[in-house]
């Protein structure tokens, strides 16, 4: 198995997910495409893992922080999309344009 | 390596499938025109990964993936989606009009991405599928030389569940609020 | 530059003193009547007589030094001067300021001191009552003081101050009144034609200082008498200058116009300024310059003594007619100063200023008894007066001798006038003694009609007049007496045990006068002029004593053409309005025009140059220009931020795709270019 193909998977995982970022009107999904961002930076993370065999196992150790805080973070994310429905009854992200000019 | 040899490897076709189903999830995450099913596709995405993961002998990783992102994190985004009373069939709206350039952006990160890693790594083999990474490792590292950054993530995790409790309360109502505190 | 002390040792010969403490301090009478101008102006409105107090204490003081020196003249001769340097003129002239004590200076000082004194006290009591007491007292010792400055004066300079300073207290007192504007216009009268002489004063006295080099007299009393060429060279023409100067503050024909109308003035003004002291200035100067009219520019003394003779006569004529007994003694001062600057110019130094000396005293005296009679009857006018001499007789008196005085029949007035008489027969000038002696005549007559017209018949109008208080009367008693016997001092051939005479006093000078000085009385000449005096007398009492029933009445005397003419004052007022007029109509047209015109065109033209060059400034220059500069910049960058600013759209989508070009084209860049 080649690194490359796990790295050029997880390019074009990346690719979806910037995507669906710059695509994707619900927040939620916008939410969804950064998820699928971390994962690709997951299989990054261990493919080198794999290929280096570093005592510490570090890359393991990473891929567990990014996935900690990827959790943490749609928490939040989900708390924030809740009240910003509840203000707006919308989860429309086209209509969040306040900060504008 | 020339390409007979990658395609005559075994182990390289189950990477082949697993790649197909998780590009595909991906793909469909992001087209998606049912919120629930681009969820769901999220969850295929992930299960794929996981594999692949098992593959690159990241067990515990793969385990943890799993359990937490599609135990927790996937039944999380449902509730939002719940919550948010998103349109449940299909919804035309759910992705903008304007995709030309946000689909060049992605090809380009996409194309820049893969050019840095073959013209770096090239022919660079991962090792064969073998033992797993024994989790005794990825304990001692977690609890000896990444004890800080743990010490930190728990405080993430901490604070993102104040953080969440207080953002997604109910404002109460004056009177409720002096019935909660009196009480 | 002669120096002081060449000038002493020539005095030598002279044989004076040097009047040792009096002489050197004698400078105080020149600066107390200042002292009490200011102390007037500053308390007097306090005091009792307004202020006549410091006015009357500070002309004593100065009589005491003045007597004085006087006696010590008499006794030996004063000669000395004082002066100090103040600066320099040019490379050569010196600018000094001080005080010369000879001869001439001290019987001059005494005379303003006296005749001043005795006026100032008379003033007490006139001034009663009057309005802006305290500055009448003011301005009369400013005169006082300018006076002094110009009888002691030891250079020209100091003397045209002085002479500048008499003619401005001469203007604030004739016009005192000033309610009155014709009291105003008779103000500026004088000192108009005043200003007019006094450009001959100021050119003569730069001819002469600058053709020896010095304007000290001493100098030019030297100059003189020693033959200097410098100063022969400008002589005539100096003389002429001076002379021209003279002969408008003394009145002499044709600027005599200010005299009469000077009467404007509150009468102890004319008794001392216009009588006595002021109008004596311009015949003190030719007295001052003599030796150079009499060793130098005798050209000038021909001129002199037609101009003298022809006042003398002339405007004596005037006072015949004159119905305000004020303006009758003012052509009687003019005619008097015409005799004493005849007598000058013909070479009678010692006689001209005799008859100053005792013409001070009885004009004095006349004025004052004028004055007091003024106020009893509430009006300067013959017309309103008669047998006042049953009311005021010691008015009267005093005024008896003083017209007897200045007629000339016997007192001071027969001695000074049979000096000056004696010298023009001695010149072997016959035409000018004829016609003084019909002057005689004529002066006897006047006085007789105002006398009579006056004090005799009966008094015409309403109440009774009453004798003036003591303070008024008594000064005219203490003139009388030098009006009296003054001419004692100077009979010829007679010299005063311990005192001298006159000429004597007079001859106290830093060089020669070389005038002549009879040594015996000239019976004939004498004989003469008191035959042509009685003769007037005798015409007047004739004429104007009968009483009638109203004044005018007793006044119809009537000489035809002659009075009508002399009414008009032979038209020499109307000569000058027309002259001012003529001058003042085109000339003030044409600075009026120039002034419009040209001045303020070219004004104007400068205004409105500046204003378009303001105009271009701000509009092309700021407006345009720099604003323009600016609301272009300002505009660009609005333009630009509204182009910019869209990219803030609020959508968070908008920026993450903005972020991840900016991120891949920094990877692009840092990756594959650098």
């Amino acid at each position: 198995m080649l690194l490359s193909q796990f790295l050029v998977l997880a390019a074009a995982l990346f690719a979806f997910g910037v995507y669906g970022l710059l695509v994707r009107r619900n927040i939620v999904l916008i939410l969804l495409s950064v998820e699928l961002m971390l994962n690709a930076v997951n299989i990054n993370l261990i493919a080198f893992e794999s290929v280096l065999a570093t005592p510490e196992a570090i890359g393991h150790v990473f891929a567990i922080f990014v996935i900690t805080v990827a959790a943490a973070e749609v928490g939040i994310g989900l708390a924030i999309v809740l009240m910003i429905f509840r203000n707006r009854k919308s989860a429309n992200v086209d209509d969040l344009n306040l900060m504008r000019w | 390596m020339t390409f007979i040899d990658w395609v005559s490897a075994p182990v390289n076709w189950v990477f082949a499938i697993l790649g197909a189903v998780v590009l595909f999830s991906g793909f469909r995450v992001v087209t998606s025109r049912n919120i629930i099913h681009a969820a769901l596709y999220l969850v295929g995405a992930l299960a794929g990964t996981a594999a692949l993961f098992l593959m690159l002998s990241a067990e515990f990783v793969a385990w943890v993936l799993v359990l937490v992102y599609i135990g927790a994190v996937i039944v999380l985004f449902l509730f939002g989606i719940m919550i948010t009373r998103a349109p449940t069939g299909l919804d035309e709206g759910l992705s903008s009009d304007q995709r030309v350039l946000p689909a060049l952006l992605a090809s380009g990160v996409f194309v820049m991405m893969s050019w840095a890693s073959i013209d770096a790594f090239g022919t660079q083999l991962v090792g064969s599928v073998g033992e797993p990474v024994p989790t005794e490792i990825i304990g001692d590292s977690l609890f000896g030389r990444f004890v800080i950054p743990f010490e930190v993530v728990s405080f993430v995790l901490l604070a993102a569940l104040i953080g969440g409790i207080t953002l997604a309360r109910r404002d109460l109502s004056p009177a409720e609020e002096e019935e909660r505190s009196a009480v | 530059m002669v120096e002081m002390s060449q000038l002493l040792f020539a005095a030598e010969e002279i044989h004076a003193g040097d009047g040792g403490w009096w002489a050197d301090t004698a400078g105080i009478m020149l600066v107390l009547p200042f002292v009490a101008f200011l102390l007037i102006l500053a308390f007097g409105k306090k005091l009792k007589y307004k202020g006549g107090e410091i006015a009357v204490a500070a002309l004593a003081i100065n009589l005491v030094w003045a007597t004085v020196l006087l006696l010590m003249n008499a006794n030996g001769g004063v000669l000395d001067q004082t002066t100090f340097e103040i600066g320099h003129i040019g490379s050569g002239l010196v600018f000094e300021l001080g005080w010369v004590v000879d001869g001439l200076s001290i019987l001059m000082f005494f005379l303003v001191n006296f005749v001043g004194l005795v006026v100032f006290v008379y003033a007490l009591g006139y001034m009663k009552d009057d309005v802006r007491v305290d500055w009448f007292f003011a301005a009369f010792s400013l005169f006082a003081g300018a006076m002094l400055v110009l009888v002691g004066a030891p250079n020209l300079i100091q003397l045209i101050i002085g002479w500048e300073g008499v003619g401005l207290a001469s203007y604030l007192l004739i016009g005192f009144y000033w309610e009155d504007l014709d009291n105003v216009r008779a103000g500026n009268k004088a000192f108009l034609t005043n200003k007019v002489a006094d450009v001959g004063l100021i050119l003569g006295a730069i001819l002469v200082g600058v053709s020896i080099g010095s304007w000290d007299f001493g100098a030019i009393d030297f100059a003189a008498f020693e033959g200097a060429p410098e100063l022969a060279a400008v002589a005539t023409v100096g003389g002429l200058l001076l002379f021209f100067g003279a002969m408008g503050k003394s009145a002499q024909f044709p600027f005599h116009i200010w005299l009469p109308d000077a009467m404007a003035g509150p009468t102890p003004v004319s008794a001392l300024m216009h009588a006595a002291t002021m109008v004596t200035a311009g015949i003190y100067l030719m007295a001052r310059m003599f030796p150079l009219f009499e060793y130098m520019a005798q050209n000038v003394r021909i001129v002199m003594i037609v101009i003298g003779t022809v006042t003398l006569f002339g405007v004596g004529l005037l006072a015949i007619v004159a119905d305000d007994i004020k303006k009758v003694l003012a052509y009687s001062t003019v005619s008097q100063l015409g005799y004493m600057m005849t007598a000058i110019a013909a070479g009678g130094y010692t006689a001209g200023m005799f008859h100053l000396f005792t013409h001070a005293s009885f004009k004095a005296l006349l004025f004052l008894g004028a004055g007091s009679v003024i106020h009893a009857v509430h009006s300067n006018n013959m017309s309103d007066m008669g047998g006042l001499r049953k009311f005021m007789p010691t008015t009267f008196w005093t005024w008896v001798v003083g017209a007897l005085a200045l007629s000339g029949i016997g007192l001071s007035g027969f001695w000074s006038k049979d000096e000056i008489l004696a010298t023009m027969g001695e010149q072997g000038l016959t035409v000018v003694l004829w016609i003084s002696i019909a002057g005689a005549f004529v002066t006897a007559f006047y006085m007789g009609r105002a006398t009579f017209l006056t004090f005799f018949g009966s008094y015409k109008g309403d109440g009774q007049p009453h004798e003036s208080p003591r303070i008024m009367t008594v000064p005219l008693v203490i003139l009388a007496v030098p009006a009296a016997v003054a001419g004692v001092l100077n009979i010829p051939g007679l010299s005063l045990p311990r005192l001298g005479n006159f000429t004597e006093w007079l001859a106290v000078r830093l060089v020669p006068m070389g005038d002549h000085h009879a040594e015996a009385i000239n019976l004939g000449l004498a004989a003469a002029g008191l035959a042509a005096a009685v003769l007037g007398v005798v015409i007047g009492w004739l004429i104007y004593y009968p009483d009638k029933d109203t004044q005018l009445q007793r006044d119809s005397f009537e000489i035809p053409v002659l009075f009508p003419l002399l009414r008009k004052k032979y038209y020499i007022d109307d000569l000058a309005l027309g002259i001012v007029a003529l001058i003042k109509g085109p000339l003030a047209r044409l600075v009026d025009w120039t002034s419009t015109y040209v001045i303020d065109g070219l004004v104007n033209g400068v205004a409105g140059l500046v204003k378009g060059f303001g105009v271009f400034v701000y509009d092309t220059l700021d407006q345009r220009g720099v604003d323009g500069v600016f609301n272009g910049l300002s505009a660009a960058a609005d333009g630009a931020g509204s182009v910019v600013r869209k990219w803030q759209s609020g959508r968070v989508q908008q920026y993450a795709a903005s972020f991840v070009a900016g991120a891949l084209i920094l990877v692009v860049l840092f990756v594959f270019v650098i």
